[in-house]
């Protein structure tokens, strides 16, 4: 389209279809993918791989999911990696229908969160068809395979 | 803090599809209404805030672009971002500047030019307003997704419905027809509503509010200054209150209400001596980013008991002559939601409402004196509740 415009009119630019006024088409494109670290908590991503789900627990009792690596209750970093009961009950979810560009391979999708039978709360994907659950339906965790390639956890109904 | 802040001058965009204009162009359309409005010229204006959220707009350093549009250079500025809740962030820094006395007058714009990117790309980064990694970059949530759990979890406890949410959208909408400056101006009914395509069950495209091209701004003034100049048309801001959530909304205790906006309202009704909002308020304006979440806003500011926002709205108390009217501009829903804008717009809304200068068929009865504002950023990320009053405290 800018380059047309750059042909016919000498500059990038295009009047808007609904109004007509005239708009500079931006030459410069910028993408972004961040790089994120997962140190802290890589052996969250080692339990997935053996079908756990792990979350970190201070010396306090106190339970982080998702896992952080710290302790503002008592300011400690020691933290104990334990594994989370992967059952719970539903509490709420949607029907992703639009979804952003960068989830567009994937059909619509269910985004819900779970409390655990621990009392910590999860937010994944819901497999199955959404109509047939509602909230206070028992759920499992289980661990598979994105369209990705990648391992992720997600919740099914019991 | 001892400075009693005024707002002496307001202006607002028209909000749209803003084809017509740039960022900086945007910018002033608000500002010089707001300085007539004041009777003051960017010469007078000591300090700047600019509430924007960006990112799908072309010129990031806003504040610096309106000092070379409007003259303000080389007054002292500063941009705030708190996703939605950006206009009411920046109210709160030139609030804070004036009530502490480093400054008598300040102006406060809030703008977003969220058109200048495709709607695709919009939705994209709006969507990136929790936990990035494990909402967004696992799960695809989007905005309407954050809200629309909240929709679930309230129709499932309370016995709500999808119809009862669109009632909501009818009644900013009928407020949008009246209102010159909202993106909508077109009443809407029910049957509209819930024939919309599904955007995040259970919200449907008639449920959310629109990506919106628009700039409001104010000028705040000292006592001092108010007294110096003589200023007639004024209102006094009373109170404000500010909350933060956990990102995660899984690291939350409950879906059905926002623990933020209740921990600012909380605040910003004991500082304003308010016990019982519904009798002491003239009316509100509420974060309808969506339009569960207006019904959940009557109860996280006490307008009724958990569980009863439903019923407001069924039994049409939000509109002028009920309990308490709500969003009689058109909410976020039909006026438009230019993130950064929108709290500045609320406070350029209580103004007009005191002042009883707002447009024919949707001036509320002004017999208090006092008006709420709720501003909520992201899924109760964020929370600003600001009360203006016609009389100072």
């Amino acid at each position: 389209m800018e380059k047309e415009a750059i042909d016919k009119t000498g500059f990038p630019i295009v009047p808007d279809e609904k109004s007509g006024a005239l708009q500079w088409m931006d030459l410069r494109e910028l993408r972004i993918k961040y790089v994120i670290s997962v140190e802290g908590i890589k052996k969250f991503f080692e339990g997935l791989k053996e079908g756990k789900l792990l979350a970190t627990k201070c010396k306090c009792g106190r339970i982080f999911f998702p896992p952080q690596k710290d302790c503002p209750s008592c300011m400690k970093s020691e933290m104990e990696w334990v594994e989370l009961k992967k059952e719970g009950t539903l509490e709420t979810l949607t029907v992703i229908f639009v979804r952003p560009p960068s989830f567009s391979m994937h059909d619509p999708y269910t985004v819900a969160i779970a409390r655990l039978d621990d009392g910590v709360r999860i937010l994944s994907w819901l497999k199955g068809d959404p109509r047939a659950v509602k909230p206070g339906q028992r759920v499992r965790v289980e661990v598979s395979r994105r369209k990705e390639g990648h391992l992720m956890f997600e919740l099914v109904p019991i | 803090m001892s400075e009693n802040v005024a707002v002496i001058g307001v202006g607002h965009s028209k909000f749209g599809t803003r084809k017509d204009v740039n960022v900086a162009e945007l910018c002033w359309e608000a500002m010089k209404p707001a300085f007539e409005t004041a009777n003051v010229e960017p010469k007078d204006i000591e300090f700047f805030v600019v509430g924007t959220a960006g990112m799908w707009s072309s010129e990031q350093a806003v504040p610096a672009l309106v000092a070379e549009y409007a003259d303000l250079a080389p007054k002292g500025s500063m941009r705030v971002e708190a996703a939605c809740a950006s206009g009411s962030a920046a109210i709160r820094v030139g609030y804070q500047a004036v009530k502490s006395g480093m400054a008598d007058l300040v102006l406060v714009l809030g703008v977003e030019k969220m058109q200048e990117s495709p709607n695709p790309t919009v939705i994209e980064m709006i969507g990136r307003f929790g936990s990035y990694f494990w909402e967004f970059e696992n799960f695809g949530l989007t905005f309407p997704g954050y809200y629309a759990m909240h929709g679930t979890a309230y129709m499932l406890k309370y016995g709500a419905t999808e119809e009862d949410f669109a009632r909501v959208a009818v009644k900013n909408h009928y407020y949008g027809a009246r209102n010159p400056y909202a993106q909508f101006q077109r009443e809407i009914d029910i049957e509209t509503v819930m024939k919309s395509p599904y955007i995040a069950w259970p919200f449907k495209l008639y449920d959310c509010s629109p990506i919106t091209d628009g700039s409001a701004c104010i000028i705040l003034a000292s006592e001092k200054k108010v007294r110096e100049m003589g200023v007639e048309e004024k209102i006094w801001i009373l109170s404000q209150g500010v909350g933060t959530g956990t990102a995660n909304l899984s690291r939350r205790e409950d879906f059905t209400s926002l623990a933020s906006a209740r921990y600012a309202a909380e605040q910003a009704y004991k500082i304003a001596k308010i016990d019982e909002p519904v009798r002491e308020l003239d009316g509100a304006n509420v974060h309808d980013c969506f339009t569960a979440p207006e019904i959940i806003a009557y109860e996280d500011l006490r307008f009724c008991k958990r569980g009863e926002g439903v019923e407001l709205i069924r039994n049409e108390q939000t509109y002028i002559g009920g309990k308490i009217p709500v969003n009689v501009d058109g909410g976020l829903k039909a006026k438009g939601h230019p993130i950064g804008a929108t709290g500045v717009s609320q406070a350029v809304e209580a103004f007009k409402q005191l002042l009883r200068k707002a447009e024919k068929g949707r001036q509320a009865d002004i017999k208090s004196g006092k008006w709420l504002t709720h501003n909520v950023g992201g899924t109760g990320h964020y929370a600003y509740v600001t009360i203006y009053g016609l009389e100072k405290r």
